[in-house]
């Protein structure tokens, strides 16, 4: 059982900055089951929330995880990640409810978006506010950190949310030591990010110390991919290259697993978890810069989104 | 590797984000796309130079106001430590952004200009360092290629600040000469102020020793939340999950569980990752107790020979965060670690000018970005350590009952 604590203490009472993190995230998810009635952790089978359930799995060890995992799922996922997804929920023992964007459209709540660059990235918003409506949930786990995003580097870690499920960022609750405030009247929910503190790095250093199995298009591989604003896109069944865009066999990973209309790989011939370490400690370039169109649209479009009530 | 917070405060003027800027960009720490995006922002709106601030200006508000209305968190690492930065803005409108900042720092960079010498502004923010008691505060005279490099500048606001300083409770101050722009002393050190024979700002940050900062003296595990799996596997698995926040905890320690006050032994201490020999701050950790004794969420475990004060009357330093005042006779929720608890104000005993440190007794009200020595009286006993002694154990929060908002930041003040 015990595996060492790999980067434990560089000293006689001491932790790591690592084991450090961790332990503050433990914290804050322990204190979210103990006190709201619903909480949810939202789970796309991207690294950080394999990382986020890891540490839930952690902080009620031996006993299980009190609360769902919930998908947002645009129906243009990868594959891959889909069937991840179930794999690693069945293996942690955890309870999966998936909200699809498809029955939002279905049901008339959305409209598929139109245009040159349809993306359902931003319908997501519709189906993640009528899920936790539909649930009652009051608290919901999110990976978002903030290092990832300008907009994200101003967020609280316990960040509250209206009854339209709206961000107002510059009327926050201070939150202060680790004392965090949840308070809130039913109807209103509150988002909770324990990887505020995270870096990219930190994420891959630690699915490397835990050994934490990823998707497979997190390692590079060949695709079949495209060049549009930049970014690699990869052919599928929810994203066709135009005329002019020629398709090429390339040796790709994904730094960020979105849906395959809007994220995009980076070459790279990092295979193992070490390759990708030395690869993220040494990049010049933000992951969601490097492929992600979702947040290309204009300076503030993650701030726009995350007003509406996004992740 | 370790992990260091810091708080910085402070105004574009006197070179905070030319400093953070530079930071973060020899740390490489900013990206290239970031950079990029930095150029064309300050391009689009005709700045002469490319304006750091608009890295850690991430709301839409600030980058068209050009100020900085909030805490934002920057990330950078060295191959030593990995460091956290809280960079709040400066101003005395924003003190409650400061105090939040503060509240975790392991260490407080208060810059001066060296032209303009030790203002308002340098007190208020050592000040507030002090009152949040941040283990390490560090001076930053910015600017010296202003003056020349001149030696009788640093050290004249040296002594000035440092006979200031001596009024508040600052355990560690260091002083360091700089130029952010030009880079003295900021990452290597500087040829131009061979009289200076200190570290450079980031060597200092490296290496600031912070292991002792922590209390490891008096044992407290505030219990978050009772482990009890519904599983036949460890069917009679009961263990007490928190993070520690005081003292070392072993297998066999005589420990007391309060309010109960029975006195049992730790059985074990728990981890996903396998049993621990001992757990101390900050881990995350799971105590099993030999004996069956009752035990929720809100309880605190310590040692019998080392009780915390216990009581329904407390003394604190309140900074107040909200519009709406605070007054004698106001209802305020209070959470204190993982114990929320009804509270009433008894008395304002005096208001602190958070410039001049004069204490204004007439005082009946706490304002805005106030700072003032209130007594409370709460529902149920507190298991509290003050503020001086253990930060974690030392604090609470007020929160209003009607719109839930975080009101007041509390430091416990004595008895020892």
């Amino acid at each position: 059982m015990d595996r060492g604590r790999p980067g434990a203490g560089t000293g006689r009472y001491q932790l790591s900055q690592l084991r450090n993190i961790e332990a503050g995230s433990i914290h804050i998810i322990r204190e979210v089951a103990a006190e709201f009635e619903r909480p949810v952790l939202l789970f796309s089978g991207g690294k950080d929330s394999v990382v986020m359930l890891r540490l839930a799995q952690k902080a009620f060890w031996p006993g299980r995880i009190p609360f769902p995992v919930m998908h947002i799922d645009t129906g243009q996922n990868f594959p891959e990640v889909l069937e991840f997804r179930d794999r690693y929920v069945a293996e942690v023992d955890a309870t999966l409810v998936v909200a699809s964007v498809q029955d939002s459209i279905d049901a008339g709540r959305v409209a598929e978006e139109a245009g040159p660059n349809p993306s359902r990235n931003r319908l997501q918003t519709r189906t993640l506010l009528d899920a936790i409506t539909e649930h009652r949930f009051d608290a919901v786990f999110g990976g978002a950190r903030r290092d990832e995003e300008k907009a994200r580097a101003k967020e609280r870690v316990f960040s509250f949310r209206d009854e339209f499920g709206q961000w107002d960022p510059k009327n926050q609750r201070p939150e202060l030591w680790s004392l965090f405030n949840g308070r809130h009247r039913a109807g209103e929910h509150i988002r909770v990010f324990p990887l505020s503190d995270w870096t990219e790095l930190d994420i891959w250093q630690y699915v490397a110390d835990e050994e934490i199995d990823l998707p497979s298009i997190y390692y590079s591989h060949r695709r079949q991919v495209f060049r549009r604003d930049g970014m690699l896109l990869s052919v599928g069944p929810h994203v066709a290259p135009r005329y002019e865009e020629e398709v090429f066999e390339a040796t790709v990973r994904y730094r960020t697993v979105g849906d395959m209309t809007c994220t995009g790989a980076v070459v790279s011939v990092a295979a193992s978890v070490e390759d990708i370490v030395a690869e993220v400690a040494a990049t010049r370039v933000t992951e969601r810069g490097a492929s992600r169109a979702d947040d290309r649209v204009s300076e503030a479009a993650m701030e726009d989104r995350k007003r509406e009530g996004y992740f | 590797m370790e992990l260091l917070r810091l708080a910085t405060a402070g105004s574009v003027d006197d070179g905070k984000s030319t400093l953070i800027g530079r930071l973060l960009y020899d740390s490489k720490a900013i990206f290239e796309d970031q950079l990029e995006s930095v150029e064309r922002v300050s391009r689009q709106r005709g700045d002469e130079y490319t304006d750091l601030a608009l890295l850690t200006d991430g709301l839409r508000a600030e980058r068209e106001q050009g100020i900085t209305i909030d805490v934002a968190y920057r990330y950078f690492a060295t191959p030593v430590r990995k460091f956290i930065i809280a960079d709040t803005p400066g101003h005395i409108q924003y003190t409650r952004n400061m105090v939040t900042g503060n509240s975790t720092a392991d260490l407080t960079v208060v810059l001066v200009d060296a032209r303009k010498g030790i203002v308002e502004q340098t007190r208020r923010h050592a000040f507030l360092a002090s009152l949040l008691r941040v283990p390490h505060l560090l001076l930053c005279v910015n600017k010296m290629d202003l003056v020349g490099y001149d030696r009788d500048v640093f050290e004249g606001l040296r002594e000035e600040f440092a006979t200031f300083a001596s009024r508040l409770d600052v355990r560690d101050l260091s002083f360091i000469p700089i130029s952010a722009l030009q880079g003295d002393n900021v990452v290597q050190r500087s040829a131009n102020m061979p009289w200076y024979e200190g570290a450079s700002l980031l060597h200092h940050l490296e290496q600031v020793y912070i292991s002792s900062d922590r209390n490891m003296i008096d044992a407290r595990l505030p219990v978050q939340w009772v482990v009890r799996p519904q599983a036949t596997s460890v069917l009679d698995y009961r263990g007490y999950a928190g993070q520690v926040a005081g003292g070392v905890f072993k297998p066999g320690d005589t420990v007391m569980v309060l309010p109960s006050g029975l006195t049992t032994t730790v059985a074990g201490i728990d981890t996903f990752d396998g049993p621990l020999d001992e757990a101390f701050p900050p881990m995350s950790v799971t105590v099993r107790l030999t004996d069956d004794v009752d035990v929720s969420r809100g309880d605190l475990i310590c040692r019998p020979l080392n009780q915390p004060n216990v009581g329904q009357d407390l003394d604190a330093m309140v900074a107040w965060m909200t519009e709406r005042p605070v007054a004698v006779g106001d209802f305020l929720a209070l959470k204190h670690t993982t114990r929320w608890v009804r509270a009433v104000v008894r008395d304002i005993h005096y208001r602190l000018d958070v410039n001049s440190l004069h204490r204004d007794e007439s005082a009946s009200t706490l304002g805005l970005n106030e700072v003032g020595r209130v007594s409370l009286r709460v529902t149920q006993p507190l298991f509290y350590d003050s503020y001086r002694r253990n930060r974690l154990t030392g604090s609470f929060i007020l929160v209003t009952e009607d719109t839930n908002v975080t009101a007041g930041a509390g430091m416990l003040l004595g008895p020892d």
